[in-house]
């Protein structure tokens, strides 16, 4: 792998966040609203509750994190959109580039793009509502991680889907986080869903990491070993997801997908 | 010269892409039925025929973003089946449906193909080709809002910037008025001369052809039907100018099969 042929798919990104205003705000805005709405909510929830629960950490807490795995596969979903909306596959794929180079770039835009998103919840949900992340102590850290991986391979399967399926099909990839959150128990356990959607939802990396957030956040202990389970089939979401990249890569090579996909213009 | 499939005449050790039974179907369709040819250094080849003749799917077998049917490809002696990264490290291209990224500037487009293609002393190159292809007052401007005449030539800096010892260039000068496209010509022509690499063109401007092109190729159904001088062939085949064998190509290929 050469790392300037990664680090171009990240300046490319660099260049063009850097220079719009249209890109730079929806890095933030849209979660900076979720943060504000539910800080609300919370904060009403809290005033009609029994006195000693909080929704903050519990709602609030759940909303910031599931925004930020939503950010990070949007993070690699727009850098690859970006090559779709210029149509500049003919010209990408046909430097030396491998797909694995590609793949890393769009990863590591992503890192960049997503960090300010968080940070910009993190600010909203910390300074105005009083959200503290360090209520769940180190394990914020496995659990960004999880979310985070997982959010790479929701991204990767997304750019894959487009890339088999042709421009259109980005409307498939930005409600993929919404379709999953029932699933994953974003605000409520996993033992609250039919039988049915509580198997989908032990599939989800992500339910592993809001049931541990729960517990914590209610004092009951919680299975490290759980999470840990949860990290492992996000990272074999990574590898399916790449694999299915490759895959697609592959198809749209033989069958010519990609000249034709810059070629739309002039057919 | 005559009949197909033709193999071209440069040495061994003079070819920048060798090019042997090159097929590529899509189910019952033939769209390049057996194509072998050669490209020398500093040795312009043309690559003619109507349209749907199989020029850019030739082309684009040799970029390396579709994969053939059958047939080798080797640049260099690279094949590129086998290694493409390294293969395609010696190639570039430019082509009038893949402009550049019209939100980037022109020197944003320049850097970041620059990476990609693994150009030492990117910054130079840069400039270099900014004044060789009079484009420097453009340099900080969106290729988006340039002209055509404009994003061909920064098209062909992006082309130019890895010093490519095979130049693909697909309809280069299409889009261009005449004065702008015989500018671009003895540009294309000055860096050919220059460097070491041979070049691939593809043109549907038979003046153009015999002004640039050492040697032709006329593609029709996917094989190779002729292959010559531009400057010689339409005589070898009773026809007066260039032009004229283009249309007998396209409208009577068999007439010129085993000529």
């Amino acid at each position: 792998m050469r790392p300037g042929r990664v680090f171009a798919i990240v300046l490319r990104q660099w260049y063009l966040v850097r220079g719009s205003f249209s890109r730079i705000v929806p890095l933030f805005a849209w979660v900076a609203v979720d943060v504000v709405l539910w800080g609300f909510i919370t904060r009403w929830l809290d005033s009609v509750a029994a006195p000693g629960g909080s929704f903050v950490p519990t709602l609030l807490g759940a909303v910031l994190l599931w925004d930020f795995l939503a950010r990070v596969m949007q993070g690699v979903t727009m850098a690859f959109f970006e090559d779709v909306w210029s149509r500049n596959f003919l010209n990408v794929f046909a430097t030396p580039i491998s797909i694995a180079e590609y793949v890393s770039g769009l990863v590591l835009a992503s890192v960049a793009t997503s960090a300010l998103g968080l940070a910009v919840m993190l600010v909203i949900a910390t300074g105005v509502f009083g959200l503290s992340l360090l209520g769940y102590g180190v394990l914020l850290v496995p659990f960004l991680l999880v979310l985070f991986l997982f959010g790479i391979a929701l991204g990767i399967t997304g750019a894959a889907l487009v890339l088999r399926l042709g421009p259109a099909a980005e409307w498939f990839v930005w409600p993929i986080p919404a379709v999953l959150s029932p699933f994953a128990g974003v605000f409520y356990p996993l033992a609250t869903l039919p039988p049915w959607m509580r198997a989908v939802g032990r599939a989800l990396p992500p339910s592993y990491v809001f049931e541990a957030m729960r517990a914590i956040v209610g004092g009951r202990a919680f299975s490290g070993a759980s999470l840990a389970w949860g990290g492992g089939l996000a990272v074999l979401y990574i590898l399916l997801a790449s694999w299915i990249f490759v895959r697609v890569h592959r198809h749209a090579v033989r069958t010519g997908l990609i000249a034709r996909y810059s070629a739309e213009s002039v057919s | 010269m005559s009949a197909a499939p033709r193999t071209a005449t440069a040495g061994e050790g003079a070819r920048v892409l060798s090019v042997s039974g090159l097929e590529k179907r899509y189910g019952e369709t033939v769209a390049v039925d057996g194509v072998s040819f050669e490209v020398g250094r500093n040795e312009i080849v043309g690559l003619l025929g109507p349209n749907g003749a199989g020029k850019t799917t030739t082309i684009n077998m040799l970029l390396g973003v579709l994969e053939p049917s059958a047939g080798t490809i080797r640049i260099e002696g690279v094949d590129l089946a086998a290694e493409r990264s390294r293969a395609v490290e010696r190639t570039n291209f430019a082509a009038v449906y893949a402009p550049l990224p019209g939100n980037l500037t022109v020197a944003q487009n320049l850097r970041v193909f620059g990476l990609l293609y693994g150009v030492k002393r990117l910054s130079g190159r840069i400039d270099a080709l900014l004044e060789q292809l009079d484009l420097r007052r453009f340099r900080d401007r969106r290729c988006g809002v340039l002209s055509s005449g404009e994003q061909t030539r920064v098209a062909l800096a992006k082309a130019m910037l890895n010093d490519p010892q095979l130049l693909l260039l697909d309809e280069p000068t299409a889009s261009l008025d005449p004065a702008t496209a015989r500018d671009v010509r003895g540009k294309i022509r000055a860096c050919a001369a220059a460097g070491t690499g041979g070049v691939l063109w593809t043109s549907h401007n038979m003046y153009e052809v015999e002004e640039v092109c050492d040697r032709v190729l006329f593609l029709s159904r996917g094989r190779i039907l002729l292959e010559g001088d531009p400057r010689t062939l339409p005589g070898e085949h009773g026809k007066g100018t260039l032009e004229e064998l283009f249309i007998t190509v396209a409208r009577e290929p068999l007439a010129l099969e085993g000529a």
